[in-house]
């Protein structure tokens, strides 16, 4: 469990995030969502440990991030996978590579554990024959694939996607939101999504934190969205002409 | 803008500072040294032989053709030769060569990294990125000294190629000219300058593609940069060496 308190971040004179408070469940896949430039990505990396925040607290587990030693921080990395916008793989390694390469850097593992553990990631995540292709022979689907098969080889507790399908058609966006959710029920983690999809919304919102101009404007989950009166939450997510009438249809219960 | 200029500074020492803190594991580090020097260094070997064979030879054939005193000795143009290999064109012109070719490719990989998020995660695995980056690629360039030497063997073959063959003077004038007042100390400081040079070359491109912002443009205007900055230090640690070893 993830919880934030009073989280502040500026960037010289614009300040990004206003005092967030929230938390992210074990075991349910937690979206952030909002408009560009709502304080996403700021938060989301101030939960990651790439950026410091100003003020507030971050708490992994009940602890505070600041309470932390070295050496737990360190802990605290090698139990958090990411999942990045672009995927991040290493364009120098090969498929196989990229997915080893967390066992490598942290564990004591065998070379045939390894590669079991890493045929075990491949295949949960759908991947064959790819071991030896690098990321630039592979589709986008399929490097998204190797991302999350990267963020999970360690089994981390945490969990985090940054826009884990921007770029996808519909169909392997779906698959890939599928993926994680199941990942996430599978191995009981906290999954903390960024995004600003309404199919993932609808399809695998446990746990949806809005973000208005830097600060939380609504919490809920995929169910009750529809009831909600928060006016720009609304404007958001029915932007579409196809959001408006599933809202319509599910209003009028039909 | 001088303010700017103190902060770049300020930030490059201290990513010098961060590249030795948090050292990657030991069998990982070893393969990117080795991974780097094939890229860094025997990839660049080729044009370091080819521009010093031709550059010695027409060093030769310009001092010969300036020579027209009956009276100054043919074996000078070894001596001109020689000198002119040892303590300007191999250390400094390779190095500014090196600029081109190997820091424009260490801004291009790491800035590609930073903007394809790569290097972010490194750093949420708990990697110190610029460890895993810049340490390989600075042990790796400790062997641009060697670069030099071939350099230096190769543009004396040339001059000797060019002058002997070109009919200017004998192969013996020439040997003498080679060995003529020959002070060792002058290696030293072309090694020693090689080896500032080295650093600069590793370091300098690194800065500038790691705190790169932007996209794949601004990775094309981070190289330039790159090489702009590199020359100009390595210029001016050229004349600053010399001043301190030489005069």
């Amino acid at each position: 469990m993830i919880k934030v308190e009073d989280l502040h971040k500026s960037f010289e004179d614009l300040e990004v995030l206003k005092g967030v408070n929230t938390v992210f469940e074990k075991g349910k896949t937690n979206l952030i969502i909002g408009q560009s430039g709502s304080g996403k990505t700021v938060f989301l990396k101030c939960l990651l440990g790439l950026f410091t925040p100003d003020k507030g607290t971050i708490l992994y587990n009940g602890k505070a991030y600041q309470n932390f030693s070295k050496n737990e921080k360190r802990e605290l990395s090698k139990q958090m996978g990411m999942v990045f916008q672009g995927g991040a793989l290493f364009d120098s390694m090969t498929v196989e590579e990229n997915v080893v390469f967390p066992l490598k850097m942290f564990t004591k593992m065998t070379k045939g554990e390894m590669k079991n553990r890493v045929q075990e990631v491949l295949d949960r995540v759908n991947l064959l024959d790819t071991n030896d292709k690098f990321p630039s022979e592979i589709s986008g689907g399929m490097q998204k694939r190797v991302s999350i098969a990267r963020a999970i080889v360690n089994k981390p507790n945490f969990l985090f996607c940054d826009e884990p399908n921007s770029g996808l058609d519909p169909r392997t966006a779906s698959v890939i939101d599928n993926l994680i959710q199941e990942i996430t029920h599978e191995n009981d983690i906290t999954t903390v999504i960024n995004t600003h999809d309404m199919n993932s919304v609808f399809e695998i919102g446990e746990n949806i934190v809005y973000l208005e101009n830097g600060l939380k404007a609504w919490e809920g989950n995929k169910d009750n969205i529809y009831k909600t009166d928060n006016q720009k939450l609304t404007d958001f997510v029915y932007a579409s002409n196809l959001f408006q009438k599933v809202r319509i249809t599910q209003r009028e219960g039909l | 803008m001088l303010s700017n200029y103190i902060k770049s500074i300020g930030q490059y020492f201290i990513m010098i500072y961060e590249t030795f803190r948090k050292m990657t594991k030991t069998s990982e580090l070893k393969r990117l040294i080795l991974q780097e020097l094939d890229d860094l260094i025997i990839s660049s070997l080729g044009i370091v032989v080819f521009i010093s064979f031709f550059i010695g030879a027409v060093i030769a054939i310009q001092t010969a053709l300036n020579f027209s005193n009956p009276f100054v000795p043919k074996s000078l143009i070894g001596f001109a030769a020689r000198q002119s290999i040892i303590l300007e064109f191999a250390p400094t012109f390779v190095a500014i060569i090196m600029a081109g070719k190997v820091g424009s490719y260490i801004t291009s990989s790491i800035g590609t990294m930073r903007v394809s998020e790569q290097i972010d995660a490194l750093e949420v695995m708990g990697i110190n990125s610029l460890n895993y980056l810049v340490f390989p690629k600075i042990i790796a360039m400790f062997m641009f000294p060697f670069v030099i030497a071939i350099s230096m063997f190769v543009g004396i073959i040339g001059a000797y190629t060019a002058s002997v063959y070109g009919g200017f003077l004998s192969s013996e004038q020439f040997l003498a000219g080679l060995q003529e007042d020959f002070i060792p100390f002058q290696v030293f400081y072309a090694f020693l300058k090689s080896f500032v040079f080295a650093i600069i070359l590793a370091t300098v491109p690194s800065f500038h593609g790691y705190y790169m912002k932007g996209g794949s443009l601004e990775v094309g205007r981070a190289a330039t940069t790159s090489f702009v900055w590199t020359s100009v230090i390595i210029i001016f640690m050229n004349y600053f060496i010399t001043q301190l070893l030489l005069s």
